[in-house]
């Protein structure tokens, strides 16, 4: 379980997270959704320990962790996937889980962990983390790192941007897995549909501050009419 | 061979000695032992220090080792080592120079190496420089490698030098006709007051020749390294110089590019990336729980690798 109390955030003298208190607990998928710049990924890295709130502090099953590095944290189990994968020249996709996993693992265990997000693993196990994998291919071996450190908080932002419709129903799969039969946290930035669909919770974030959070068939029906209200202006 | 011989060999060239078809060892100046085979004959100059290789035509595939070690401070060894591929041929070279110096005298190895491909001859060169010793005499490793390339054959070189070598030149040339590949790995990490040059002289002459040329570079403390890419496509080629560069602390990398297309079918491309560190590598690898300096240390191995 993680909590945030009273997390406050201001850069340039915006204020881009205000007070934020939530509880984010165990064996439940969460959906953390918004318009841009509404604050979803500064959230996110603050929980991950790459940036740090002004005020306010985080616990992981009651530790404060507020004051724990990045590193520390990752040990302490929280995972967390970038919204752009960062590309690395020498470094392979087996070097990466090895790191990911803190094991000598083997070519099968790495294999296995690449089919979970639908790579065909042998074709990639030792291929560098560089320009030559597209932007789908570095989205699932992002989220097959953090799946590989079986985390008990599971953060993944925007894991649909900047992927084709294709590997994005590949994506949607990998994350009903996840659902059905993860049992610590998992935290996904989304503003997909299908995504938010999967969700147990959606937590809708607006200027930093979160407006509604719920199950999702309360929080669909805030969300889309929205959505469908613009559609009928446009179009009639 | 004496303990600090064994170890410096197994730095430039691995264990797997014993393994090589022809081996020529080289120590403090004078051949120490050589193995020979029925298709791979290696003969001493007689006008000059070094060696001739022959590979017959035909070597389906065969392994050389010819390392050189220095453990005698002072010494400047100066050695003229050419290799002629038999047409169709397929070998592996290891070559390289360890240097114990454990003195105040500079110790220095100058290897001149020439390869003449045959036609549709096959090379893979791996070469690595090292150098090691509590003394403060400097270890000088200044290699120059030829390449000769005759009608559709290949050559791949890694060249790796990644520890304790005080200064070095580097000149690599290149002469490739049509139909030729030449691939070229360079890897220099450097540290203290080390200064590196590796310089390229590439010149595509024939239809269908190309090379690519990836140097990556790492410089810390006061080191400095410089890359320098001269490639002239005198025909339908592609050459590919791609120069990467890690800095830290206060080590320095200058990248001089010089691409001349002297033909309209000529493409040609340099690359260049000089900088430290991205900020985002190592939050990547720290949020996958290595702290900054384990980090920082498995994204430079990674590098140069």
């Amino acid at each position: 379980m993680i909590e945030l109390k009273n997390i406050c955030f201001t850069r340039n003298n915006k204020k881009i997270l205000d007070n934020i208190n939530l509880v984010l607990e165990d064996e439940k998928f969460y959906c953390l959704t918004g318009p841009n710049g509404s604050g979803k990924s500064t959230l996110a890295k603050i929980i991950m320990g790459i940036e740090h709130p002004d005020s306010g502090n985080i616990y992981l099953n009651g530790v404060d962790i507020t004051d724990k590095t990045i590193a520390e944290r990752a040990n302490l189990g929280i995972g967390f996937a970038f919204q752009e994968p960062v590309r690395f020249k020498g470094i392979t996709v087996f070097d990466l889980l090895k790191f990911a996993t803190k094991k000598n693992i083997s070519r099968n265990d790495a294999c296995t962990y690449l089919s979970k997000v639908g790579l065909c693993a042998l074709e990639y196990v030792d291929r560098e983390v560089n320009n030559s994998l597209s932007g789908g291919e570095l989205k699932r071996i992002e989220i097959a790192t953090v799946i590989a450190r079986n985390p008990s908080v599971a953060i993944f932002d925007e894991p649909e941007a900047g992927i084709d419709l294709w590997s994005f129903q590949n994506l949607n799969n990998v994350f009903k897995e996840l659902e059905a039969t993860y049992k610590g946290v998992t935290l996904v930035i989304s503003h997909q549909e299908k995504i938010l669909d999967i969700a147990d919770e959606i937590i809708l974030l607006e200027q930093g501050n979160i407006v509604k959070k719920g199950n999702k068939i309360d929080m669909l029906d805030t969300i889309l009419p929205s959505t469908k209200c613009c559609k009928k202006v446009k179009y009639e | 061979m004496n303990k600090v011989d064994e170890l410096l060999l197994e730095e430039v060239i691995g264990t797997n000695l014993k393994e090589a078809d022809a081996i020529n060892i080289r120590k403090n100046g004078k051949s120490i032992e050589r193995k020979i085979s029925p298709y791979i004959e290696i003969v001493s100059k007689k006008d000059k220090n070094g060696i001739d290789i022959y590979v017959k035509d035909d070597v389906k595939f065969g392994i050389i080792h010819i390392p050189v070690i220095i453990t005698e401070s002072g010494l400047t060894d100066v050695v003229y080592n050419d290799f002629y591929i038999g047409k169709n041929s397929n070998v592996i070279i290891m070559a390289g120079c360890g240097i114990h110096n454990d003195l105040h005298k500079d110790s220095e190895h100058d290897g001149i190496h020439r390869f003449f491909l045959s036609e549709n001859s096959k090379v893979k060169y791996v070469e690595k420089h090292y150098g090691e010793g509590k003394g403060s005499g400097k270890k000088v490793l200044n290699p120059t490698t030829e390449i000769y390339m005759k009608a559709g054959s290949s050559m791949n070189m890694d060249s790796l030098q990644i520890k304790g070598v005080d200064d070095t030149i580097r000149i690599t040339k290149g002469e490739l006709a049509e139909n030729t590949t030449l691939v070229i790995n360079e890897k220099i990490l450097t540290n203290n007051a080390n200064k590196a040059k590796s310089e390229f002289y590439i010149e595509l002459n024939g239809n269908g020749s190309s090379t690519h040329v990836t140097s990556r570079s790492v410089a810390t403390e006061d080191s400095y390294q410089e890359f320098k890419s001269n490639i002239i496509g005198n025909a339908k080629c592609y050459a590919h110089i791609e120069c990467d560069g890690i800095l830290k602390e206060n080590g320095c990398v200058k990248a001089i590019p010089e691409i001349f297309a002297k033909n309209v079918d000529a493409n040609l491309i340099h690359e260049a990336a000089i900088g430290k560190i991205a900020g985002e590598q190592l939050l990547k690898l720290m949020s996958l729980g290595l702290n900054e300096k384990e980090a920082e240390d498995a994204i430079i191995k990674g590098f140069l690798k």
